[in-house]
């Protein structure tokens, strides 16, 4: 069925195709419609969940977790400070290896409070053992949902669906939903390996010490690097049983003979398609890298992509205070050891600042004429920072 | 795996755990199991039970049971049973959270007020130790005034613990909960009676047990079954059911012991026997004296004022 909807919506419904067992949240802004419109389906009987309106979003993440450790699909949805007020719950569920499955509505954090979009929430806890996937428009935003409750179930590790708040959750866009049927054709009902259940009782979340728990942390981590294989073959299984493919964990765009590559993730690719396509008009050789797959970092997929490619800039709606982007950092990881491009950090719409395609322009022009590694913020304000405001 | 006969005989949280030889909160969280029987889930929050009864790769639970955090086995213990409720796999299930004093009455306030306020089917289950002992002794909002702990110390401007114990079960009742009651493991009958009699009333329980601590309180460790009867006698700890806003029961002892018969073998009472620590007697006297008043009836906010 083709609709026109907003990206909360699509979501909803995509959620609602799944099947979940278990629905809870706790509204946030920009994840809030999110949340009203699975509502207003428990509502209208048209989803049979569980469906739990959370104290906080502490209690929320906590709450899917006692819906998955007996065995139930579990979803859940925050943003910001909501996530990061999940944050110890957020651990907790990875290392227990539960298959939860969370959109995170992209929003910066506070202090100062702001509800606009960037994605500072979702990587600050980029080392939780979450699964995280970078969605660029609400039709991947759709199909990314079905995907990560198959790729969290095979794996038993927990999957975010990171899509930017306002920009895609409260833009109405014409997407494809597709038929309950061949979601539950592609979805099969969730077998759990373990849960909890009195006829065969067994005993989760022990105390381990220091003569096993590196162990553990190593089996989740060696699973998170298979994670990376199995992510681009349930995209390819996607795209077999739907026609749609947006990338497994990385995707590229004209990145023949580019002197010049642009680096994101989310909603911030389509600007920057447009602006290659003009710049390649100019007869500047610009590409895209477009990183779909956060976590686990897809290094080799990123090695391979970039190969004879000798200047790159990375614009993340991100920073690590004190150091640069993010991603930028992460890029940088991938060519350990070998020859590098030079890869620079543009730390850009921060807090829901708007990134014009001219911008992104200059960012590829100035790399083109000055490959220099560098960290810059592009669009700030002069007179903010001289003071002229007050 | 054990069949359900056999796990119906033995004890479903097993000896050979790493507790303290006389620890409180072992013996009543034993007698909790004993009572509910096989069929229950167990979400459990960090705290000494957590910790000493499942050290990997060792657990002495014979039931199913999870812990995930500190502050959250109410919230884990709502989604096991609203999920299980819509896959169709509950019929027959029990659900318990359980956690010490400060799991509840402090961090996880929060997560347990939402799960008495949408009303799921769980029975609550607080091991009132009256402090952070995992962790080494330190004060709790359960902490009694007087009592020295590792955090309340006293000194020249302290006589320990300034505040007196919040008021938990009156914060369930508070709360619409069909059934609150207080025990202790003095009274193991009682105890399993409550249990019992709370599984069987659909929606949220909560079940209050004081549960002494040697080496927290300083005691023998052959006292701690005295020490809880001693605590019901004096009026310190009153024993009492509440349904449906109602006091329905209340025990009173046969005989009113004074506060001093309690206190004196605890060491962290110690210093209020020394020059300066009348006052602090005074205050724990009023506070029983205020609890013996406790009497069956619409359940009303009774217990703390603040201390002066
Ligand atoms: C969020 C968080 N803060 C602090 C701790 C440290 N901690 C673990 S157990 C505990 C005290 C437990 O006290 P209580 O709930 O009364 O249980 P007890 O050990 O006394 O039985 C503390 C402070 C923690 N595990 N998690
Ligand atoms: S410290 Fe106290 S609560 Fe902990 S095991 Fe020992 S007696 Fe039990
Ligand atoms: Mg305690």
């Amino acid at each position: 069925m083709r609709a026109i909807l907003e990206g909360s919506k699509a979501v909803a419904e995509a959620v609602r195709m799944c099947r979940p067992n278990l629905v809870c949240a706790y509204p946030i802004t920009p994840q809030t419609h999110i949340v009203e419109e699975l509502s207003h389906m428990v509502a209208d009987g048209r989803l049979e969940a569980g469906f739990v309106l959370a104290e906080s979003e502490f209690g929320a993440a906590s709450i899917v977790l006692g819906g998955s450790v007996v065995g139930g699909r579990a979803y859940t949805a925050t943003s910001s400070q909501g996530l990061l007020l999940m944050v110890e719950v957020i651990f907790n569920i990875a290392g227990l290896r539960l298959p939860v499955v969370m959109t995170c509505a992209n929003r910066a954090v506070s202090a100062p409070i702001n509800i606009w979009n960037d994605q500072q929430d979702a990587v600050s806890i980029r080392d939780s053992g979450w699964i995280q996937l970078y969605v660029e428009d609400n039709q991947e935003a759709v199909d990314t949902h079905i995907q990560a409750f198959r790729i969290a179930e095979e794996l038993m590790i927990p999957v975010m669906v990171c899509m930017d708040g306002y920009v895609l959750t409260h833009t109405m866009e014409p997407v494809d939903i597709p038929e309950q049927e061949e979601v539950d054709r592609f979805l099969p009902p969730y077998r759990p390996k373990y849960r909890l259940d009195p006829d065969d009782p067994f005993t989760m979340g022990a105390m381990v010490g220091p003569d096993a728990y590196m162990e553990t942390r190593y089996h989740v981590h060696m699973d998170m690097m298979e994670a990376r294989s199995v992510i681009q073959r349930v995209a390819d299984d996607y795209a077999q049983a739907f026609g749609r493919h947006h990338g497994g964990l990385v995707e590229t765009y004209d990145l023949e003979g580019a002197d010049v590559v642009l680096v994101s993730m989310g909603s911030l690719l389509g600007t920057m398609r447009e602006a290659v396509d003009e710049l390649r008009k100019e007869g500047l050789k610009v590409g895209i890298l477009k990183v779909r797959c956060f976590r686990p970092f897809p290094k080799e997929a990123i090695h391979d992509a970039l190969q004879g490619i000798e200047v790159v800039g990375v614009i993340e709606k991100d920073i690590s205070l004190g150091l640069e982007g993010t991603l930028c950092s992460e890029m940088r990881a991938a060519f350990c050891g070998e020859e590098s491009p030079n890869i620079s950090s543009f730390i850009m719409g921060l807090g829901g600042r708007d990134i014009t395609v001219e911008e992104i322009k200059q960012v590829a022009r100035d790399l083109a004429s000055n490959p220099a590694c560098r960290v810059e913020f592009r669009g700030l304000k002069e007179e903010l920072l001289r003071g002229d405001e007050g | 795996m054990m069949s359900e006969e056999t796990r119906k005989v033995i004890n479903l949280l097993e000896p050979g755990h790493t507790g303290c030889a006389g620890c409180g909160q072992a013996i009543a969280a034993r007698l909790v199991l004993k009572a509910a029987g096989p069929r229950v889930i167990v979400a459990n929050a960090t705290g000494c039970l957590e910790v000493y009864t499942t050290t990997y790769p060792r657990s002495s639970w014979e039931v199913p049971w999870i812990h995930s955090l500190f502050e959250n086995a109410a919230a884990v213990a709502a989604g096991m049973e609203v999920t299980l409720k819509a896959m169709g796999r509950y019929e027959g299930i029990k659900i318990i959270a359980q956690a010490g004093d400060g799991g509840t009455a402090d961090i996880g306030m929060g997560c347990i007020s939402g799960m008495f306020e949408r009303g799921h089917d769980i029975l609550y289950v607080c091991y009132d130790n009256e402090g952070y002992m995992n962790t080494g002794y330190q004060r709790s909002g359960l902490t009694p005034p007087g009592a020295r702990t590792t955090t309340s110390p006293p000194g020249r401007f302290s006589y320990g613990n300034r505040t007196r114990k919040k008021n938990m079960p009156m914060i369930a009742v508070a709360h619409g909960v069909p059934y609150v009651a207080t025990a202790t493991v003095s009274e193991p009958r009682d105890l399993m009676r409550k249990v019992q009699k709370a599984l069987e009333i659909q929606g949220p329980k909560y079940l209050h047990i004081l549960v002494p601590c040697v080496p927290g309180w300083g005691y023998e460790s052959e006292l701690t079954v005295e020490l809880a009867r001693l605590a019901v006698e004096t009026n310190l700890f009153p024993i009492f059911e509440v349904e449906n806003g109602v006091i329905t029961k209340v025990k009173k002892p046969k005989e009113t012991r004074p506060v001093e018969d309690y206190l004196r073998p605890q060491r962290r009472f110690a210093h209020l026997f020394q020059p300066g620590g009348e006052k602090v007697l005074e205050e724990i006297r009023r506070i029983a004296e205020e609890n013996s008043r406790l009497e069956p009836g619409p359940a009303r906010l009774f217990g703390p004022s603040l201390p002066e």
